[in-house]
């Protein structure tokens, strides 16, 4: 089996084929497959919830079968059988691991595969004196490994899975969850409602500022498994975190629906920078499998002169829905949009943001860098929309698309609609293909064709890596690199 | 060094150089002068391996390798620099980025390792200083926002970095004022060793003055017609080259 799992892997190495495809073999403790109730009744014994929630997820179902799937993005893929899926599944285990070395060392080895940073990795094994990076290592739906959960906690940041918040802190999780991405938002988040497996929670106090990065790695592992994360970040007033989320996920020939819901509440003062490298398994050269992203990213800037900034790079996923957004309610609050987006073959993306001004000098940014390869479809979806009370709004939007190939498509879709007079609102678009001369002189200093293309790539997409915590920015270079390997010639 | 015979090349289906014969060895500097549409710049892409440039008869071998064969970086690898005539903007991506990334990818064709960071940017200090370049320029994005002269410095810059056996400068002269003229003459010089080997594209013999070549070629039509001395650049600023050829 290792010796397969080798061979496939050098396999793909020198076919520069996707380089995360590999799958960790350990038993699954599944729920059946397809969806119903009594789905949602093992799911929530199975994470031990307490009646309210199973009620919670069942009022989300019962909303869920009333609501159609959107249809409105410039995404085509199959239609999706939810029954056909499996809604839950977890690593066997007697009790919750006591320490590391009880830890499966194929998750261990599966990490190292993934090329976390040996930084993190001694975190995840313990090394005394690691880098103070908290990873809340998400394996398939369950939280296997937390660490640093001491050192956080006498800052006084809760930072656990969500399923632990339930437990916990249930007021906190009664009050925020939901409170930002209704349960009858979308389709996908009335569904995420229903049958969420697992995710993160972060509360952060007034006046602390977080004492390290955050980062929660995702990843699917089971045939057949949707994912369903939830992620909630409370920063209160005064307060700063920094959180990271990445994701890999193995090679795969079915198609496999991943759902996510994220919300973020900021209060007064508070800033939240959320970072998110997405690399989910794009599907084959020709379009053959790969990961379903249809993903609700919301944040609500609550308080006066509160921040979020969302920063992504989205490389994975066969099909991308996705438009992580900002409410600016409070009074000179500020929502930031960083986006790269690499499509490659057969990958649809339909990605952007919504900034919705409704306080008074609320400002938002909002750069996206798409670059289209291969036969790939790339879109992004924006709306700055500024209410009738909101004075003094400012936006800025510039949305960059770089085709790398002939046969592939960008699109920019933007909505504005603006009912306060005092808003300035600017826009600016541009679309180039990569330039022979650009290429060649690369070349001609050089560089491989792939190498050039790479570089040429990294510089379009700077303004926006330069927001990424320097844990992601070396990394999600050389992702930009793999992704378009094989993309020109 | 480089041997070149009976050289047809098509761009766009129309054929430019029309049987080009040329050969420099090791320790010469050799100009080749011509008039706009003579085929010079194909000559120099050619050399360089550009797509879209295609060789239709004939041969080009460099340090005994037959360069039908190489991918452009290879070439690079093997020991030849290209100065662009219009050298190119990259936005986003720094001169030092650029150029660390170029000689340890030509580092690691030739199977050395990467060089480090320290012994680089005491490399680059260095060659930037001689060539009079201001140290922030390195860290500017690739010739974005720099005026003519410097981004012919840049080049230079570039091939003092790279220290190629032999170099192909493509119009590298033209647009300079007298001092950036002498500058990149100076790097051109220095360029100049027993064991190099330089290739000048020009116009004009104004850059001859500052880096006196060995042999001086004249090209119309897409085929070197005469070859001479220095003296023959200085007869053709004089007579023309309806005269000299």
């Amino acid at each position: 089996m290792a010796g397969t799992a080798e061979a496939q892997k050098q396999v793909q190495d020198v076919t520069g084929e996707y380089k995360y495809g590999f799958v960790t073999d350990i038993d699954m403790d599944m729920a059946p497959k397809g969806l119903s109730e009594d789905v949602i009744r093992f799911i929530s014994a199975k994470k031990e919830e307490p009646e309210w929630m199973l009620e919670w997820r069942l009022k989300a179902y019962a909303a869920w079968l009333k609501m159609d799937e959107p249809d409105w993005a410039k995404v085509n893929y199959p239609p999706i059988d939810y029954q056909e899926s499996y809604y839950f599944a977890a690593p066997k285990k007697k009790d919750g691991p006591k320490s590391l070395d009880e830890v499966d060392p194929e998750l261990l080895a599966t990490y190292a595969k993934l090329g976390i940073p040996i930084r993190e990795q001694e975190v995840l094994a313990g090394v005394e004196g690691a880098a103070k990076v908290a990873v809340d290592a998400v394996f398939d739906s369950v939280s296997v490994a937390t660490t640093f959960r001491e050192e956080l906690k006498k800052a006084g940041v809760v930072f656990m899975s969500i399923s632990e918040a339930i437990r916990e802190y249930p007021d906190m999780v009664k009050k925020y969850m939901a409170s930002v991405v209704p349960v009858r938002d979308n389709y996908f988040a009335a569904l995420n409602c229903a049958v969420f497996t697992d995710g993160t929670f972060v509360y952060i106090p007034k006046g602390v500022r977080c004492p390290m990065e955050l980062s929660t790695y995702f990843r699917i592992n089971a045939e057949n498994t949707g994912q369903f994360e939830r992620t909630l970040i409370v920063a209160d007033e005064g307060s700063y975190v920094s959180y990271l989320e990445g994701c890999t996920a193995p090679m795969r020939d079915e198609n496999q629906l991943h759902a996510a819901v994220v919300e973020l509440i900021a209060m007064d003062d508070a800033e939240i920078k959320y970072s998110t490298v997405q690399n989910w398994y794009p599907g084959d050269k020709e379009g053959k499998g790969g990961i379903y992203n249809f993903v609700t990213k919301r944040a609500l800037c609550k308080g006066k002169n509160s921040k979020v900034s969302w920063t992504q790079v989205e490389t994975g996923s066969a099909v991308t829905w996705k438009y992580p957004s900002c409410v600016l309610a409070g009074d000179g609050s500020v929502g930031e949009f960083y986006s790269v987006a690499v499509t490659n073959n057969y990958q649809q993306a339909d990605t952007g943001t919504k900034m919705i001004h409704q306080g008074k000098n609320t400002r938002s940014t909002i750069i996206s860098k798409g670059i289209s390869a291969g036969k790939s479809q790339n879109t992004y979806r924006g709306l700055v929309k500024v209410m009738s009370g909101a004075e003094g709004v400012r936006n800025y939007t510039q949305c960059d698309s770089l085709l790398v190939s002939s046969e592939c498509g960008a699109h920019t879709v933007p909505y504005i609609e603006v009912k306060n007079p005092s808003a300035t609102i600017e826009h600016e678009a541009t679309t180039s293909k990569i330039s022979e001369d650009q290429l060649f002189y690369c070349r001609a200093r050089g560089l491989g064709e792939e190498e050039a293309v790479a570089m040429i790539v990294n510089g379009f997409c700077k303004e926006v890596m330069q927001h990424l915590p320097m844990e992601f920015a070396v990394e999600a270079q050389k992702l930009l690199g793999i992704s378009l390997e094989g993309s020109v010639g | 060094m480089l041997k070149i015979k009976d050289l047809h090349v098509n761009v766009a289906g129309k054929e430019i150089l029309k049987g080009l014969d040329l050969e420099i060895n090791a320790g010469e500097t050799h100009a080749i002068m011509g008039l706009n549409g003579a085929g010079k710049s194909t000559l120099a892409n050619t050399i360089a391996g550009r797509d879209d440039y295609e060789v239709t008869k004939g041969t080009i071998e460099f340090m005994g390798q037959d360069m039908m064969e190489m991918e452009p970086h290879e070439r690079v690898a093997a020991g030849l620099f290209l100065g662009f005539q219009y050298p190119v903007e990259i936005p986003g991506v720094s001169n030092l980025n650029f150029l660390r990334t170029a000689l340890n990818s030509v580092r690691k064709l030739n199977g050395e390792d990467d060089m480090s960071a320290a012994e680089f940017m005491k490399l680059v200090r260095e060659k930037a200083t001689h060539l009079n370049m201001d140290p922030d320029m390195l860290k500017r994005f690739v010739n974005v926002g720099f005026s003519g002269g410097e981004k012919k410095r840049n080049e230079m810059v570039q091939m003092a970095v790279l220290n190629p056996k032999l170099a192909v400068l493509d119009e590298t002269d033209s647009g300079l004022d007298i001092d950036a003229l002498k500058t990149v003459a100076e790097g051109i010089n220095v360029q100049r060793r027993e064991d190099t080997a330089v290739l000048l594209i020009t116009h004009y013999q104004r850059l001859l003055s500052y880096v006196q070549p060995d042999k001086v070629h004249v090209m119309i039509d897409g085929k070197i017609v005469k070859s001479g001395g220095k003296e023959l650049a200085l007869e053709l600023e004089e007579k023309g080259y309806a005269d000299v050829a």
